[in-house]
C-alpha cells in the first residue's frame, strides 16, 4: 500500500513539478524505510533467549546515556543488550545494507536483473580464501595471526574478494574489450575455477574443518561483536554513501552503453567505481558473516517493483531494504531453533525463493 | 562544424571505413545513405566519438574530437543510436528527462523540466508521458528517443545532432514529421547528420547527401547531384528511375523493375 501512495504523485501530476515531488519521495522513502528498520532493530534487540521488554530497553539506553540514575532493570539484561544484541543488530544492518546496495548497483551496471555480487567473483573469492585459512588453521601464519588474531579469517576473505574481482576485471580487459558481457563471462569462468579450488580444499579437509567450512558457507552473524562491527562499518558506509552519486549514470546506462557515453557517462570510470564500491561492501560483509545469498538479488527486485526503476530510489531503497530483511532474518535464525542457531544463509534462500517467484509472477500479471 | 579528414577506420587490419572526407556546416542537413554494411553506422560512431579513427582526424568546432571530454561533448551534440532496447519500466517522462542529465547535478531545474515538456509536445507524445516505456509500440518508443535527443540539444547554439535511422518503426506521418523537425532544427542553426534509408526522404529534405559504398564515400554533394540513376545503381545495385512529376515539388525515385512474373 505504501508503495502506491508514494508513487501516486508521480503518476497523476503531469506538470513540471513532478521530479520535485520525486525528490521529496526519495526523502520519504528514506524516512519510511528508516522507521521500519528502526522498528525491526528494536524488535530484534528485544527478542531472544533472554527477552527484553521495550520499556526495559528504553531504560537500559537511558541509564547508559546518563538520562536517568536509577537502574530499574536486571544487570544481566543490560549486559546482554550492550555486548550481544546491539552489536549483532548493528552488524545485521550493515551487512544487509552492503549486500542490498551492491546487488542493486551491479544489476544496474550489468543491465541484468539477475546479476549480483556472486557473478563478479566477490563471494567465491572470499570463500576460497576463508577455506584456505580454515584449512591451514591459521596457526602457520604467526605474523598475520598476531596482528589479526581472530580476524585473520575476515582479512583473508576480504583480500580474496578483492583479488578475485580484480582478476575478473583485468581478464575481461585482456580477453575482450572490457564490455559488460565479457566481465560476466570472465566472472563465470573465474567462479568455476575458484569453486573447483574450494571444492578441492573441502575434499582434503578433515571432519572438523569440513563443519567449519560448511557453516561459514551458509553464513551467520553469530560472531558479531563491537570489533567486527567497527571493522565492517567503514567499508559498508563508504559503499552506501557514495553509490547513490552514481545513480544518474546508472540510469543512463539503461539506454545502452553507447547512448550513455553520448550523454557524457565515462564507462570505464563508472565500471571501476561501481565494482570497487560493491566489492568493498560485499567483501567486508562476507568477511565477517560468511556468504549470505539471495539478499542482493531479491531486495532490489522488491524495491523496483514497489518504487520504480529509478536508481536514485532503488539504491537508497535497497540499502534500507537489505538491512531490514537481514535484521529480521537474523532474528528468526537465532530464535527458531533456540538455543541453537540456524545459519542465516539457509533462511534467506528459503524465504527468498518463494518471494522472488511471487515478484516474477506479479510482474507478468501487471504487464497483461 | 564537424569535419572528417582522410578518415580510415580498421578493426584488426580489416578496413571498415577508408578515405572519408566531408564537412558538415551549421544549418546543414546531411543524409548518409548506402547499402547495408556500407559503413554508415561506423561513420556515425566515429562522429559521436564512440570509435576513434585509425588514421586521419575528425574536428568538431575546430577542435580535434579526441580532445573533447565525454561530458563536454554531451553538452554540445546529441546522438540517437540505431538500437534502443529498454526493458526496465521507466516512464516516458523519465526517459526524456535523461536527455537533460548532462546539464544538472542532482535535481533538474525548472528550465530542464520545461524543455522536457516542450520536446514532448513538439514530438506529439505529451499524452504518453506517464506511460511505461516498454509498453509502447516500436514506433512510439522511437519517438520517445527522438524527444530525448531533442531535449539534450534544445538550448545549445548551433548544436550537432547525429541520428542513426531516426524513423525506424515510425508510421508515414511521423516519419515526415521527424524529418520536418530535423529540417526546422537546421534552420535554427543546428547541424544534422542522419542515416537515411528512404531515398525520397533524403532527396526531399537533405541539403547534402553522403553516399557510402563498401566503406568509402562514393559521392557527396547536393541531393540532385548525388542521387542520380547511375549512382544509385552503383551504390545499391538496384536500377531506379527518377521521375519528375508535375504535381510534386521534388523528383521521385522509383525502382525500375519488371513486374514479378507468377
Amino acid at each position: 500500500m505504501q508503495a502506491h501512495t508514494l508513487h501516486k504523485p508521480v503518476k497523476t501530476h503531469a506538470s513540471p513539478e513532478v521530479p520535485a515531488k520525486k525528490a521529496v519521495s526519495v526523502f520519504w522513502l528514506g524516512s519510511l524505510l528508516g522507521l521500519i528498520l528502526l522498528g525491526c532493530a528494536i524488535f530484534s534487540a528485544c527478542v531472544g533467549a533472554l527477552s527484553i521488554s521495550v520499556p526495559e530497553l528504553l531504560q537500559i539506553i537511558a541509564f547508559k546515556s546518563g538520562l536517568t540514575d536509577v537502574a530499574r532493570f536486571e544487570e544481566q539484561k543490560a549486559l546482554v543488550f550492550w555486548i550481544i544484541r546491539l552489536p549483532r543488530v548493528c552488524l545485521a544492518v550493515l551487512v544487509g545494507a552492503g549486500l542490498g546496495i551492491a546487488g542493486a548497483s551491479l544489476q544496474g551496471l550489468f543491465r541484468n536483473p539477475i546479476a549480483d555480487s556472486g557473478l563478479i567473483g566477490v563471494t567465491s573469492g572470499a570463500s576460497l580464501f576463508a577455506v584456505i585459512i580454515i584449512m591451514l588453521n591459521a596457526k602457520y601464519f604467526g605474523i598475520i595471526s598476531e596482528i589479526g588474531g581472530a580476524y585473520t579469517l575476515s582479512f583473508a576473505s576480504f583480500a580474496g574478494a578483492a583479488l578475485t574481482t580484480l582478476l575478473v576485471y583485468q581478464l575481461s580487459k585482456i580477453t575482450g574489450t572490457g564490455g559488460m558481457t565479457t566481465i560476466l563471462l570472465c566472472g563465470i569462468a573465474i567462479n568455476a575455477f575458484v569453486g573447483a579450488m574450494t571444492g578441492l580444499m573441502t575434499y582434503l579437509a578433515s571432519d572438523e574443518q569440513l563443519r567449519t567450512i560448511t557453516f561459514w558457507n551458509l553464513g551467520s552473524l553469530g560472531g558479531a561483536n563491537w570489533t567486527s562491527v567497527i571493522a565492517v562499518a567503514p567499508f559498508v558506509l563508504c559503499s552506501v554513501i557514495f553509490m547513490p552519486y552514481l545513480s544518474k549514470s546508472l540510469n543512463l546506462l539503461i539506454l545502452g552503453e553507447s547512448q550513455a557515453a553520448a550523454l557524457g557517462v565515462n564507462m570505464t570510470t563508472l565500471k571501476r567505481q561501481v565494482i570497487v564500491l560493491a566489492t568493498m561492501g560485499v567483501g567486508a560483509s562476507v568477511a565477517v558473516a560468511g556468504t549470505i545469498g539471495f539478499v542482493g538479488l531479491v531486495v532490489p527486485h522488491i524495491i523496483r517493483t514497489a518504487f520504480g526503476p529509478d536508481h536514485k530510489m532503488l539504491l537508497v531503497g535497497s540499502a534500507f531494504g537489505g538491512a531490514i530483511v537481514l535484521t529480521l532474518a537474523d532474528t528468526i535464525s537465532r530464535t527458531i531453533v533456540a538455543p541453537s542457531e540456524l545459519p542465516i544463509g539457509i533462511l534467506t534462500a528459503m524465504l527468498g525463493t518463494p518471494f522472488f517467484l511471487y515478484i516474477l509472477w506479479d510482474q507478468k500479471r501487471r504487464k497483461v | 562544424m564537424i569535419q572528417m579528414n582522410d578518415v580510415h577506420f580498421a578493426v584488426k587490419g580489416k578496413a571498415l571505413l577508408s578515405n572519408v572526407n566531408f564537412h558538415a556546416k551549421p544549418g546543414e542537413f546531411w543524409a548518409v545513405i548506402g547499402a547495408n554494411g556500407a559503413g554508415k553506422s561506423t561513420l556515425m560512431k566515429l562522429l559521436s566519438k564512440e570509435y576513434a579513427p585509425t588514421s586521419g582526424s575528425i574536428t568538431f568546432r575546430g577542435k580535434d574530437l579526441k580532445k573533447y571530454k565525454l561530458k563536454e561533448l554531451a553538452q554540445e551534440r546529441a546522438v540517437l543510436a540505431q538500437q534502443n532496447l529498454i526493458t526496465l519500466s521507466f516512464t516516458v517522462l523519465e526517459i526524456v528527462l535523461m536527455g537533460r542529465y548532462p546539464f544538472y547535478d542532482t535535481q533538474p531545474t525548472q528550465r530542464d523540466l520545461e524543455i522536457v515538456d516542450l520536446c514532448l509536445k513538439k514530438i506529439g507524445i505529451a499524452d504518453l508521458k506517464n506511460r511505461l516505456f516498454p509498453t509502447l509500440s516500436g514506433g512510439e518508443q522511437q519517438r520517445v528517443q527522438v524527444a530525448r535527443t531533442l531535449a539534450q540539444i534544445w538550448e545549445i547554439k548551433e548544436g550537432l545532432i547525429l541520428l542513426d535511422e531516426p524513423t525506424t518503426g515510425m508510421d508515414l506521418l511521423h516519419q515526415y514529421e521527424t524529418f520536418q523537425l530535423a529540417k526546422e532544427m537546421t534552420e535554427r542553426g543546428f547541424g544534422v547528420v542522419a542515416v537515411v534509408h528512404d531515398l525520397n526522404l533524403a532527396l526531399q529534405y537533405a541539403d547534402k547527401v553522403l553516399m557510402m559504398k563498401s566503406g568509402e564515400a562514393y559521392a557527396n554533394g547536393s541531393p540532385e547531384v548525388v542521387l542520380t540513376e547511375e549512382n544509385i545503381k552503383a551504390a545499391f545495385g538496384l536500377a531506379v528511375r527518377i521521375i519528375h512529376h508535375d504535381h510534386t515539388q521534388f523528383p521521385i525515385i522509383v525502382p525500375d523493375l519488371a513486374p514479378v512474373q507468377v
